[in-house]
C-alpha cells in the first residue's frame, strides 16, 4: 500500500490449492508485496469423483509465479526463495521421461477409494495401519489412490515396476517440474505431505514397506522423504530461474508455521468452508484415542520434526453458504451476524449440521444434521445464532478431544479464515473454550509458511524467534461466559448430537 | 395545491407495466398499452434508463425493471458485510501506520465501531467493537458529518459536551471544520476526545457514492503528530485505505 516494504529482498511462496493456484511475494516483515492468482477446472466424471488436469495445474503454477513477480516490479535477483504450500492427499502419476500425466491428479474429496480402503481394513478395520501413520483408512489419504490408479489405468502396474512412472502429491509436482521436470527434476516430498499419504512411518519418517506391500504400491515410485525446510533444488526456466526452491508443507501445517506455533501446545484453527485444527505436540507423535489424526507438524532441515494433533469439521462456512443459497434466510454471508445479534441468545435451538455424517471426535457415517429444541417461540434469527454456535461447539469439542489425548491445556487459539471477520462467531469461540481467541494481522497465514519455510532454509531468516518477532495481534476476544452457563449448554449441544446418530439405518 | 406532474405519473405507470414476472416489452407494446406517443414513451423510457430504474436488453430492444429498482428497497449497506471487505485494508494499514485502526457508522448520535484492529507492538489492547465514539470530536464522526447529511442533522441536534479543553463545541466553528474536511477529504482530531490521543479520519463510499463509513487510525499524539502537525504519510495511509475499501464495494475510481 504504502511504498515503505518494496525493499527487498523477497521470498515468493506458491500455494497450489484445491481450487486455484497462487503465488504470493513477502518482504522480510512478512508482509505482502504482490499476489496473482487462477483457478483450475474441478472435473466430476461420476458422482463422488473428483479430479484436477495436472498439466493444467503446472500451467497456471508458471503463469502465477512469473504474474507475481512482474506485479511486484521486481527481478530474481530480488529474490532469495521459493516456498511452496500445497492442497493435502490429491495423488498424480506421471511418467518420468516425458512429464506426462497417466491419469487425471485424484483429488483429496474423491471418494472413488471408500470400497478399496473397507477393503483394506480386512478383519481390523479403518485403524489398521493407525499404530503406523497415525492415519484411518479413510478415502482422503494418497495411498488407497496410488492403488486404485495402478489397478485402472491400463498397463500402468507394469510401467510403475519397471521404474519408469513418479507418484506425487501436488508439492511433488511442482517440485519436479520447478527444479526441470523430465530434465533432472528432483523427486522429493516434504515429511508433513508424506505424513498423509498412510504409507510413511511416523517413528522413522521413511516409507513403511509393511504396509507398501500389504497395499501393493512398489517402492519405485515413491518420492525420496525430505524436511519441510531446506533446498530441494533450483527452478530452471520462468521469471525465477536459479532461485533456490527451499520449503514445502500441506497447507493446514503451512497456516500453523505461518501462525508461528512452534511451542508444544500452541494450536491454531482455519475457518473456511470446514474448519482444520492442527495442535503442535512437541518432538513426539501422540496417538489418538478421542477420533484425532497424528501428523507431522514440520521439519526444519536436520532438527527434530514437530509433530501435530489434527481435527477437522466438515460443515462450517458451509453452514452459512446452506443458509443463504439453500434456506435463503440471508442475502450474504455477512448477514449471518446481523440476524443473529437480533435476539440475545439461541432460544433453546441447536443446529447440529451432521450433513454427511458427523466427523471428528465422533466419526458417525451413519448420523444426519438436525434442528433440536424447536418451540413456538423460535425465530429465524435464533437458528442464525444456533448456526454459528455450531461452529464453536464443533471447535469445542476437538478442542477437549485434543486436551484428552496431549494431556495439555490449549492456552489460546489463533485463528484465520474468512469467517475470522465474523466478530460475534469469535466472541463466542472464546465463550465457549473458555480461552482467548487471536487473530494475526496476516490473513494469508498458508502462504506466510511455506515463505517462513524456504526463508529459514536459506538463511532469510535466522530462526523460529525472528519469525515469532514478525506475528502481530490484530484483535483478541476474551471469553465472558457465566461457567455454569457454558456448562448448561453444552450438555444442550451434546443431547442434540446425540439426536443425530442412527439415522441412516442401513448403509449400503 | 398543484396538480400532478403528468411526466412522473407516467413513468410510474410504466414501471408498473413493467412490474410482475419477468416481463419485458417493446416500445411499441408500451407506448400503445399506455395511450402514449412512441416519442413520449421513449423519453420517458430513456429516463429511466439512466436512472437505472429501467434495462433495456441489448438484443431484443425490449424494456425490463432495472437493477436499481431492487436496490432501493434494501440500500443499507450490512455493517458485517463492511466489516468483512475491509478485514485486509485495515490490517494492512495498522501494519504500515503502526497504530489502531478503528472502522466506525453513524449510529443514533455517535459513531459505533464496528471494527477495531489492534496497534501491531506486543502490549495489551481491549476488542473495542461495539464502543459509541463522539460525533462532534473524533475524527471518524466529523467525516460522517462532513458527508452524510443524516449525521450532520444528528451533529446540529446534538447536546456537544466539551470532552477536552480542546473540544470545538460550537456549531459555526464546527461547520468551518466540516468545511474543511470536505474539501481536502479527511479529517483529523487532536487531542479533542481523549488528551494525549490524535486520530486521522477518511470516508467509504458505496458504489453509488452514498458515505457508508469511516476508517481511522488512532495514536499517541507525539507518534501522530511532527511538530505539532500531522504526519502527511498517516494521512496518505489512511486516505489510500479508504479508498481501497470503497473500490471493493464498488465505487469508482475518485
Amino acid at each position: 500500500m504504502t511504498d515503505a516494504h518494496t525493499t527487498g529482498p523477497f521470498i515468493a511462496a506458491i500455494d497450489q490449492g484445491t481450487t486455484s493456484s497462487r503465488c504470493i511475494v513477502f518482504d522480510k516483515d512478512g508482509r505482502i508485496v504482490a499476489v496473482d492468482q487462477k483457478e483450475h477446472e474441478q472435473i466430476f466424471p461420476k458422482p463422488g469423483w473428483v479430479e484436477h488436469d495436472a498439466a493444467e495445474i503446472w500451467t497456471n503454477v508458471q503463469e502465477v509465479v512469473d504474474g507475481a513477480v512482474t506485479k511486484a516490479g521486481i527481478t530474481s535477483a530480488d529474490v532469495k526463495a521459493i516456498g511452496i504450500t500445497n492442497q493435502r492427499e490429491t495423488t498424480l502419476l506421471w511418467d518420468k521421461a516425458t512429464g506426462e500425466p497417466v491419469h487425471n491428479a485424484l483429488v483429496w474429496q474423491d471418494t472413488r477409494t471408500d470400497a478399496l480402503c473397507k477393503e483394506l481394513g480386512r478383519n481390523v478395520g479403518q485403524d489398521r495401519f493407525r499404530r503406523e501413520t497415525g492415519l484411518p483408512l479413510a478415502s482422503y489419504f494418497a495411498g488407497p489412490k496410488i492403488r486404485w490408479l495402478l489397478d485402472n489405468v491400463e498397463g500402468l502396474r507394469e510401467r510403475a515396476e519397471r521404474g519408469e512412472i513418479l507418484f506425487g502429491t501436488m508439492d511433488s509436482w511442482v517440485i519436479w517440474n520447478l527444479t526441470g521436470g523430465p530434465d533432472g527434476g528432483v523427486h522429493v516430498t516434504d515429511v508433513t505431505n508424506a505424513s498423509r499419504t498412510l504409507l510413511m512411518n511416523l517413528a522413522t519418517l521413511q516409507w513403511d514397506e509393511k504396509i507398501l506391500s500389504s497395499m501393493d504400491i512398489p517402492a519405485a515410485v515413491l518420492p525420496e522423504i525430505r524436511s519441510s525446510a531446506e533446498v530441494y533444488g533450483h527452478a530452471v526456466g520462468g521469471l525465477l530461474a536459479g532461485i533456490p526452491v527451499a520449503s514445502a508443507l500441506g497447507d493446514q501445517q503451512a497456516a500453523l508455521f505461518g501462525q508461528t506455533c512452534f511451542a508444544e501446545g500452541e494450536a491454531k484453527s482455519t475457518y473456511g468452508t470446514g474448519t482444520f485444527l492442527l495442535m503442535n505436540t512437541g518432538e513426539t507423535p501422540v496417538n489418538s484415542y478421542n477420533g484425532l489424526l497424528t501428523t507431522v507438524g514440520y521439519r526444519i532441515g536436520d532438527q527434530k520434526p514437530v509433530y501435530a494433533l489434527e481435527g477437522s469439521i466438515a460443515v462450517t462456512g458451509s453452514l452459512v453458504q446452506w443458509m443463504r443459497d439453500q434456506m435463503g434466510l440471508i442475502k450474504s454471508a455477512a448477514e449471518i451476524e446481523t440476524l443473529a445479534l437480533s435476539v440475545d441468545d439461541n432460544g433453546g435451538a441447536y443446529f447440529v449440521p451432521a450433513f454427511s455424517g458427523l466427523f471428528a471426535p465422533h466419526w458417525r457415517s451413519d448420523a444426519r444434521g438436525v434442528i433440536a429444541g424447536l418451540t413456538r417461540y423460535v425465530t429465524k434469527a435464533h437458528i442464525a445464532r444456533a448456526v454459528l454456535e455450531a461452529t464453536a461447539w464443533q471447535t469445542r469439542e476437538i478442542v477437549d478431544a485434543m486436551t484428552k489425548d496431549s494431556g495439555v491445556e490449549l492456552a489460546a487459539v489463533k485463528v484465520d479464515g474468512g469467517m475470522t471477520s465474523n466478530n460475534l462467531l469469535m466472541q463466542t469461540l472464546a465463550d465457549f473454550l473458555d480461552a482467548p481467541v487471536v487473530r494475526p494481522m496476516v490473513a494469508e497465514t498458508t502462504c506466510l509458511g511455506a515463505a517462513y519455510a524456504a526463508g529459514l532454509a536459506v538463511g532469510f531468516w535466522a530462526d523460529t524467534d525472528e519469525l515469532r518477532a514478525n506475528w502481530r495481534r490484530a484483535a483478541e476476544w476474551t471469553p465472558n461466559m457465566d461457567a455454569a452457563q457454558r456448562d448448561r449448554e453444552y450438555k444442550s449441544w451434546l443431547k442434540a448430537v446425540e439426536r443425530t446418530m442412527g439415522w441412516i439405518e442401513d448403509e449400503e | 395545491m398543484p396538480g400532478p406532474i403528468q411526466s412522473l405519473t407516467r413513468a410510474a405507470a410504466i414501471l408498473r407495466l413493467l412490474a410482475g414476472g419477468e416481463r419485458r416489452l417493446g416500445l411499441s407494446d408500451v407506448a400503445s398499452s399506455l395511450g402514449l406517443a412512441k416519442g413520449t414513451a421513449h423519453g420517458i423510457l430513456r429516463t429511466l434508463q439512466q436512472e437505472g430504474f429501467v434495462e433495456q436488453d441489448a438484443a431484443s430492444g425490449k424494456y425490463q425493471l432495472g437493477a436499481e429498482l431492487l436496490r432501493l428497497g434494501n440500500s443499507y449497506l450490512d455493517v458485517h458485510e463492511l466489516r468483512a471487505r475491509a478485514l485486509v485494508w485495515t490490517d494492512d494499514l495498522a501494519r504500515s501506520s503502526g497504530e489502531a485502526v478503528y472502522l466506525g457508522v453513524l449510529h443514533q448520535q455517535g459513531v459505533l465501531i464496528v471494527h477495531h484492529v489492534f496497534r501491531p507492538d506486543d502490549s495489551r489492547q481491549v476488542l473495542e467493537v461495539g464502543a459509541m465514539h463522539p460525533l462532534h470530536s473524533s475524527a471518524l464522526g466529523k467525516v460522517l458529518s462532513a458527508y452524510d447529511p443524516v449525521a450532520h442533522n444528528e451533529l446540529t441536534d446534538l447536546k456537544r459536551e466539551p470532552l477536552t479543553p480542546r473540544t470545538i463545541t460550537e456549531l459555526p466553528d464546527l461547520e468551518g471544520v466540516l468545511d474543511l474536511t470536505r474539501a481536502r477529504g479527511w479529517a483529523s482530531d487532536l487531542e479533542e476526545t481523549w488528551d494525549g490521543v490524535a486520530s486521522i479520519a477518511a470516508p467509504i463510499h458505496d458504489r453509488r457514492k452514498v458515505p457508508v463509513g469511516a476508517v481511522a487510525i488512532t495514536g499517541a499524539v507525539e507518534r501522530v503528530c511532527e511538530d505539532g502537525d500531522i504526519r502527511a504519510q498517516l494521512v496518505a495511509a489512511v486516505r489510500d485505505c479508504a479508498r481501497s475499501v470503497s473500490r471493493d464495494l464498488g465505487a469508482g475510481r475518485f
